[in-house]
């Protein structure tokens, strides 16, 4: 796991070396401050020397300052290689999640993606700057008061080493109870945030239904839940420290003890005991350094495993090798083609047979939920069909390079969204270097310049997040221009005129035909003026074919169809 | 505003945890006595203890014992109090935190939608997680850490007083420029935290924005746009990132080596005044002072490590007042709905379901009267625009008797939606009167107010739980038939009844596993189950198919029996039997009237709905 995690240092690789480097320095000059300090009372105050004083003021001094310069650039180096690593992390994962299909990014949630992409990466930042500072600092200060303690007294010094394999197992135990209980409360977050997400979008609806109140009290719950993981888990985490002092103090009293009785038995020197104290008190402070770390590093580990999860994660949705480079034409043929959303789940669209051929306007209408938008997915292979295949321009859509699929294949979709930025800038979404005038030739198609050009700041106008300053069926004919930029071989509207008045409908459907002829068009509708003078007109049912063919045949021949039209028909024949 | 964002910030810590703070604060200092105690006894153990046994032949080593035992028990009250204290620090940290993020909450939903509509949607979220993470540090670690710190320092500072006054104001001055540093240098830190914290937001934003528009993204193949963009972001991030844990982990070094540096002066001063007689300064006190000076500048060093945390805490505790402080929606109505029920012709308020309302309006000189609720909606005269300079309303007059069917028909962006976002009072109108029932609808609780108006939004939202449970928003006590009658009046129920789990399938993400079809049914059902003395439905049916639409239909004119409603459709079969019809062009209303009157009058209306037999 680590290993993933690791391979994203890459080009700070450099930085957190000299970041140990710089702290492994900084601390033998750490440990000849104190010396020095003996020094200058001993030889200098003591024995009344002013000049050894300066002699020994001015070289710790030097010391200081050098010290202060490693500790400077220490701290620069740290920051810049756990910030640049966890930008690394943050890159790496954001462009993973680019590949992911839809039911890769179902599984992890938006809510969890976002968590994951900012919280957790701080966490590991956090516990990383921690880690490449302290692990070579700490274990250096332990070893070295250790090595001392043992050269002065052997015996003695073994109560350092009982006291170190007594907290190993103790702070293991910890760490082990800590991380299940961290595993469990991120997740935690998740439902937070997502909760927090709902309310934002869903504001209008809490809002009219007057339920703040019922929100608030999920959010508690949400929040609650956090509160008792982390409470739990941190609840173990604070044993870290009283069983450290447990540690230090035991030694404290079994050397005062033991101690006394060597110095007694005359194998000690007073001095010795003394000695062996001040590097208890060493010992001490680099155990505490390495529990902080070790604290860090509990909670980062489940944030790391999140932040792996989402990076191992296999697309389902990839390019083949050898991908096909070019789309031929706009021809489409679905082959005994059935799917289902969850595998093994109820299939959706069963045993679907159609040919198109390239430059046709095929019309499609159904009854809502009969998978008409299920089944123009599939054209841009968003997902994989179950059985049977879908082809396009002669091949199968599983053998074309993705990117090149859904740049001949525009889909305009039903739920459009517009992102923040101004038309301009979504409307560039369907073409990068697409010019003003090109921009408007798109708007002009699909009737959108009429009202852009009101727009005081013109294809400048700022659009909000989810497009909330423009009506619905504005917004709608950005999104049409937007893929026809595209210069797509095949277009689909995907019910994409539900909110667009009868007559603009109208006009945008008579500039494709004369403007784009030799582009395949499908458009999804619920109405029958929007279809009627589509080449042929497909009746989906229940994720079946019904009928497939003109208007006129259907009107004879199909049921459902004549239904439809008849009930749409009935109120204009009265007017 | 530094200054006041952590005092605020903490006054809030120690206003709802206060007695927890306390009695960590005596904790900590029963743990530092202890610790005293423990030097003290290495300090004599030597001279006391050892000394005296040497060269005896039976040394007895009950009197040691007997101080290790003594010692040893504050070693224990020690390690007891220390943990003590940590574990309560838990319960204070995420209990704040909990508070905090339960506050926060709330108060966002108090507040007028045009925040939400300005204000993106993730970097709203990144409040909730990352900002109020910032804390954590502070409060578990920090606070505990600058009372002990400030423990030691004072009573060093009184030892040290004792040793040798001119020594001490050497000290304190040294001290000073270290306080000063440390100022400096967070400050920088600080600075850098609030963009660090911003630009997480900002980030945040980005995502959450991007993968809910990911099918987008994927259909324009804008894959390697997003990244290119998430790039300039994530880099903007790193750099301040990176300048705010440089400086933060520079403070550390410096304190350290000013601390070493303050040892040297003082040792140089001290002992030019010991050598020379001055101040009756001794060797021996020279030594102890320059001991007392080590542990005098040692828990300032351990502050300043916590300066890291502090402005991290700042930065986020920044963002959070900010949300905090957003201007709730205005609500000054005192207006209320109630039950009434009639007896003896006289209108009486009810905790019965009698299916009559009233408006309960208190007025000045105490008295209540009750209005009889009817849903008698009238707009005279409004104007109104989302900014204050650009009307996109102009004279808006629509009067709705009790029961009427009213409609808005017009092209795209003429203002329907706005309309009904006024009569709910998402937006406060600029000029003119919107009445209910003759009472200013300022003039009634915002609460009561929606709670008498049914509403399907032009876009559907559904909440995670089960398909149940969001039929159910609609009226919370409604029981399982209840809601189940609602989706059949939506025509909901045979596709709810063909989902893997039927009522109780999971819905998650916005109800993504639906149609779009199908979710506006469920929203029409969720209406239905409040019952709501009026109804706006804005496109209620637009991505519904016409023969279900012809089957919800039915439903609907079941559910529009004897209710104000206001309906926004384009297509006018669905809205041809309205008593009126308001053609709006935009922001006026251009031509009212029923469906026979317009069509006579052929305007606008006759060539809209003629347009239609045209293009058949």
């Amino acid at each position: 796991m680590l290993k993933v995690l690791f391979h994203q240092i890459k080009e700070y690789k450099k930085d957190s070396l000299l970041t140990m480097l710089f702290a492994a320095v900084e601390v033998v000059l750490e440990i000849i401050i104190p010396l020095l300090m003996a020094g200058l009372i001993d030889k200098g105050i003591e024995a009344q020397n002013m000049n050894a004083v300066y002699r020994y003021g001015i070289f710790m001094f030097v010391i200081a300052i050098g010290t202060l310069s490693l500790g400077f650039l220490a701290g620069k180096f740290a920051a810049k290689a756990s910030t640049g690593f966890a930008a690394n992390l943050r890159d790496a994962m954001y462009t993973h999640i680019q590949s992911f299909s839809f039911s890769n990014i179902d599984k992890f949630s938006t809510a969890g993606l976002v968590t994951r992409l900012t919280t957790d990466i701080n966490n590991v930042q956090q516990a990383y700057q921690m880690i490449i500072r302290m692990c070579i600092r700490a274990p250096m200060n332990l070893i070295c008061a250790l090595a001392m303690a043992f050269f002065i007294n052997r015996e003695l010094s073994l109560i350092f080493v009982g006291a170190i394999v007594f907290l190993i197992f103790a702070l293991g135990i910890i760490m082990f109870l800590a991380m299940r209980y961290f595993n469990d409360a991120f997740p935690k977050y998740d439902d937070l945030n997502e909760s927090v997400q709902e309310n934002v979008v869903g504001i209008r609806v809490v809002k009219s239904f007057v339920r703040e109140k019922f929100e608030i009290e999920k959010m508690k719950k949400a929040s609650s839940n956090i509160y008792k993981l982390f409470v739990k888990a941190e609840g173990v985490l604070a044993f870290n420290n009283p069983s450290m002092m447990l540690a230090v103090y035991s030694c404290i009293l079994l050397l005062s003890y033991l101690g006394a009785k060597s110095v007694v038995a005359g194998n000690l020197t007073t001095g010795e005991l003394t000695s062996l104290f001040s590097y208890t008190m060493n010992i001490l402070m680099s155990l505490m350094m390495l529990s902080m770390v070790f604290v860090m590093i509990t909670m980062s580990l489940a944030s790391a495993r999140r932040i792996v999860e989402v990076l191992q994660e296999e697309s389902q949705l990839v390019s083949p090798k050898n991908a096909l480079k070019d789309v031929k034409d706009g021809s489409i043929v679905f082959d005994h083609v059935s799917f289902s959303y969850k595998h093994g789940g109820v299939p959706v669209l069963r045993d679907i047979n159609i040919h198109i051929q390239s430059g046709e306007t095929i019309g499609i209408i159904g009854g809502t939920g009969s998978a008409k938008s299920t089944l123009v997915n599939l054209i841009s292979r968003l997902y994989d069909v179950d059985e049977g295949c879908v082809i396009v321009g002669g091949q199968d859509v599983r053998q074309y390079d993705l990117e090149i699929l859904r740049s001949s294949v525009a889909v305009v979709l039903q739920k459009n969204v517009l992102f923040s930025g101004t038309i301009l800038d979504n409307l560039r979404w369907g073409k990068e270097d697409a010019t003003l005038s090109e921009c408007q030739e798109a708007c002009r198609l699909s009737c959108a310049d009429e009202f852009i050009s009101k727009f005081e700041d013109g294809y400048n106008t700022y659009i909000e997040q989810g497009g909330t300053n423009v009506s619905g069926g504005q917004k709608q004919r950005i999104c049409i221009a937007r893929a026809l930029l595209k210069k797509p071989k095949i277009l689909i509207l995907d019910d994409s005129t539900s909110a667009v008045d009868t007559a603009t409908d109208a006009s945008i459907q008579k500039s494709f035909e004369e403007r784009i002829p030799d582009t395949t068009k499908i458009i999804i509708s619920q109405r029958i003026s929007s279809v009627q003078n589509a080449d042929r007109i497909l009746v989906l049912d229940d994720g079946i074919i019904n009928g497939f063919d003109t208007h006129e045949q259907l009107l004879q021949n199909n049921e459902i169809y004549k239904m439809i039209y008849d009930l749409q028909m009935k109120g204009k024949e009265e007017a | 505003m530094k200054e006041r964002t952590l005092t605020r910030l903490l006054k809030l810590v120690f206003k709802n945890y206060g007695w927890h703070c306390l009695i960590v604060f005596l904790c900590i200092i029963g743990s530092a006595f202890a610790t005293v105690q423990g030097t003290l006894f290495m300090q004599s153990l030597i001279d006391d203890y050892i000394m005296p046994m040497i060269g005896v032949m039976s040394p007895n080593f009950s009197g040691l014992l007997k101080a290790l035992l003594r010692v040893g028990c504050f070693f224990g009250m020690g390690i007891v109090l220390s943990y003590g204290y940590q574990r309560i620090m838990v319960n204070v940290t995420q209990g704040f935190l909990r508070d905090l993020r339960n506050q926060l909450f709330e108060h966002m939903e108090s507040l007028p939608i045009v925040f939400f509509d300005r204000t993106a949607h993730g970097d709203i979220m990144s409040v909730y997680t990352n900002d109020i993470d910032t804390l954590r540090q502070l409060i578990s670690q920090s606070l505990p850490q600058l009372a002990s710190s400030s423990i030691t320092i004072i009573t060093v500072f009184i030892s040290m007083l004792t040793l040798s006054i001119p020594l001490t104001c050497l000290s304190v001055c040294l001290l000073m420029v270290m306080v000063m540093m440390s100022q400096k240098i967070g400050g920088l830190s600080g600075q850098y935290f609030v963009k660090q914290q911003q630009e997480v937001g900002k980030m945040n934003g980005y995502i959450e924005e991007m993968i809910s528009g990911q099918k987008v993204v994927k259909v324009f193949n804008h894959e390697e746009k997003a990244i290119e963009d998430f790039r300039v972001l994530n880099d903007e991030l790193r750099e301040s990132s990176y300048q705010a844990h440089k400086f933060a982990n520079v403070l550390m070094p410096v304190t350290v080596q000013i601390g070493n540096i303050s040892y040297i002066i003082c040792a140089i001063v001290g002992a030019i005044l010991a050598l020379n007689g001055y101040d009756a300064l001794t060797i021996g006190t020279l030594v102890s002072f320059l001991t007392l000076n080590k542990n005098f500048n040692q828990p300032v060093g351990q502050i300043s490590q916590q300066i890291n945390a502090v402005a991290m805490a700042q930065a986020g505790a920044q963002r959070i007042f900010h949300l905090m402080d957003q201007q709730s929606e205005v609500d000054e109505g005192t207006v209320t709905l109630c039950r009434v029920e009639f007896v003896d012709g006289k209108m009486v308020e009810t905790n019965r379901r009698t299916g009559h309302w009233a408006w309960r309006h208190p007025r000045k000189d105490g008295s209540v009267e009750l209005v009889e609720m009817k849903g008698d909606l009238r707009l005279e005269n409004v104007d109104f625009g989302y900014v204050d300079n650009r009307m996109v309303l102009h004279d808006v007059s629509v009067f709705a008797s009790p029961g009427e069917k009213i409609a808005f028909v017009g092209a795209t962006g003429a203002g329907k939606t706005t309309i009904t976002n006024l009569i709910n009072r998402f937006y406060d109108i600029q000029k003119g009167t919107i009445t209910y029932d003759g009472i200013d609808i300022k003039l009634i609780k915002k609460d009561d107010l929606r709670r008498s108006l049914g509403v399907v939004l032009q876009d559907t939202h559904l909440f995670t739980g089960t398909v149940m449970d969001n039929i159910r928003y609609g009226r919370l006590d409604a029981t399982d038939e209840e809601c189940i009658e609602a989706a059949r009046l939506a025509n909901a129920d045979v596709f709810i009844r063909h989902l893997p789990q039927g009522y109780q399938t999971m819905l998650s993400g916005d109800g993504a596993s639906l149609s779009q079809g199908q979710r506006q049914l469920l929203a029409i059902a969720r209406a239905a189950v409040a019952n709501p003395p009026a109804l706006i439905l804005d496109e209620a049916t637009s991505s519904i198919d016409t023969r279900t639409e012809a089957l919800v239909q039915k439903g609907m004119d079941e559910l529009m029996k004897g209710r104000t409603t206001f309906v926004i459709a384009h297509r006018l079969s669905t809205i041809k039997n309205s008593d009126c019809i308001m053609v709006l062009e935009q922001g006026r209303i251009i031509e009212r009237g029923n469906h026979t009157s317009l069509m006579k009058e052929k305007g606008k209306y006759y060539q809209l709905y003629t347009g239609m037999i045209e293009m058949d």
